[in-house]
């Protein structure tokens, strides 16, 4: 079996790598989280505590996997399931290196912004089906954020879309070696993504479906064991996607010099991004729900309108 | 909105950078069993029972402490010897109960009971955090090295009689007319 774009061997190396570094960032996150607070962090399993990931897999996998005998049973486990499918689906378009990747297809770009919008599903039936006030809450929450902030994550990147040419995610890298970094023509774009990308992946500062100060955990507050798990890895593999996808669109994905491998670029450009969220949650309070919403619509959506018809003018006048 | 894109400019990036900048401030925290943190002389930890420079135990059964104490958790009983020294006959603490208010330490006239910086009191046994006065009591002076209840006391013991305590004077004879 070879290793090229599709074979089963890549896909198999793919989403073991993806999984495995979405649960090291449960420890990178607390290290690093502890490191801006004058923390320490957890240092104490293995080397510089990195078996504490094993730690906590032990631990969740342990645990009482309860189901509240009021939920509705087919679609509280349904819920995390999806989450973690559309999430490691979405990995598939992403072309890592040349001849690294899943699939390259001519809508990665369209798959991935649909499989965000199905991720929406797995919070809202999460939060219906645990008939719990908070997770409804979250639900409502997360639903209303979520669908608000595709449409300018999808709007911003028109602009590399327009610019490349194509839908295909290894073709917008590609087209990037020709023209440089689309972070540069398309700076505006790549702010609102990345905005867009964290109320995504509900991080910090966009927690809000989860926010523990004030609805316990939202819409996974009746989860526990691994079920709570896959929520929590499949929130890490949101943050990889969105970092990745950043890589990808703005920063020239696994292009760099050529003295390291094109997969250690992709790794360290994607690892800077995932760092950044991780400071994100370090440094910024969460916003009020009403301020998310109108920040969303109010500032987001007509900058992204304007970007985008600013990038076609351009590119109708050189052309 | 340009006010809003200077906020953000200002505020959050500055925060962002504030927040980044702490990764080269070392760290807080103490390791605690590698590493012993400092514990202050007055740190109201393990109570313990000491005894006067001559070797004696200083409390004296008066039972202020268990009076003081607002979760109960002292008991003791006050018995007599044959130089008519108090001492307690049983003296217990239950440290299951104990606060560590220091409140016992403040009532306590003769210097006799002090709380001491130790900290590391965990049991795996209930009953074990039931401290009887064998182990209560220490060979030492505690926090005060010089006292001594009974050499400043007016009470008269055997060896000591009324009158002989430090800067005690003697004891007026009434029926006598002279100054």
């Amino acid at each position: 079996m070879t290793f090229e774009v599709g074979s089963g061997l890549s896909i198999g190396v793919i989403l073991t790598t993806v999984i495995l570094v979405a649960a090291m960032l449960i420890w990178v996150e607390r290290r690093l989280l502890s490191f801006w607070q004058e923390r320490l962090g957890p240092n104490r399993v293995g080397p510089f505590g990195l078996l504490q990931v094993v730690a906590d897999m032990i631990k969740i996998f342990t645990k009482e996997d309860w189901v509240p005998p009021f939920a509705d049973k087919f679609s509280f486990v349904l819920a995390p399931a999806i989450i973690m499918s559309v999430i490691l689906l979405s990995f598939s378009v992403i072309p890592f290196a040349p001849g690294v990747g899943v699939v390259d297809s001519n809508i990665g770009v369209l798959f991935v912004l649909a499989m965000a919008s199905l991720g929406a599903y797995s919070v809202m039936l999460a939060g219906l089906s645990s008939d719990n006030k908070y997770a409804l809450l979250g639900a409502l929450r997360a639903a209303a954020q979520m669908i608000s902030y595709e449409v300018f994550m999808g709007i911003s990147i028109l602009g590399v879309v327009a610019l490349a040419g194509t839908f295909n995610l290894r073709e917008i890298v590609l087209a990037q070696e020709a023209n440089g970094w689309y972070v540069i023509p398309q700076f505006i774009g790549f702010v609102i993504f990345l905005i867009a990308g964290i109320a995504e992946s509900h991080r910090l500062p966009f927690d809000i479906p989860e926010a523990e100060q004030e609805i316990c955990a939202g819409y996974h507050t009746e989860y526990s064991g691994m079920k709570f798990g896959m929520f929590f890895v499949g929130e890490y593999l949101g943050l990889v996607l969105i970092a990745s996808l950043i890589t990808v669109l703005f920063f020239g994905g696994w292009l760099g010099p050529a003295f390291l491998p094109p997969i250690f670029w992709f790794a360290l450009k994607s690892f800077m991004f995932i760092a950044f969220f991780i400071l994100l949650r370090a440094a910024i309070p969460r916003p009020r729900y009403d301020q998310l919403m109108s920040y969303g619509w109010l500032f987001l959506l007509p900058i992204s309108l304007v970007n985008l018809l600013i990038t076609g003018v351009i590119i109708l006048s050189t052309s | 909105m340009l006010t809003l894109i200077k906020d953000t400019l200002t505020s959050q990036v500055v925060t962002l950078w504030r927040v980044f900048s702490h990764l080269w401030v070392k760290a807080d925290t103490v390791e605690y069993p590698d590493e012993q943190p400092y514990m202050f002389p007055r740190w109201r930890g393990r109570i313990i029972l000491s005894r006067d420079p001559d070797g004696e135990e200083r409390c004296v059964a008066c039972n202020l402490c268990a009076v003081a104490c607002p979760v109960d958790c002292i008991a003791l009983q006050k018995t007599e010897d044959e130089e008519g020294r108090w001492y307690p006959e049983f003296f217990r603490i239950n440290f299951s109960r104990c606060i560590m208010c220091g409140f016992c330490e403040e009532a306590c006239p003769t210097n006799a009971i002090q709380l001491t910086p130790d900290f590391e009191m965990a049991e795996y046994v209930r009953q074990d955090m039931v401290w009887e006065k064998e182990d209560l009591l220490i060979n030492g002076t505690g926090k005060y090295h010089d006292y001594n209840f009974y050499r400043v006391a007016g009470k008269k013991i055997g060896g000591k009689d009324k009158g002989e305590a430090l800067n005690e004077a003697v004891p007026v004879n009434v029926r006598s007319l002279l100054p």
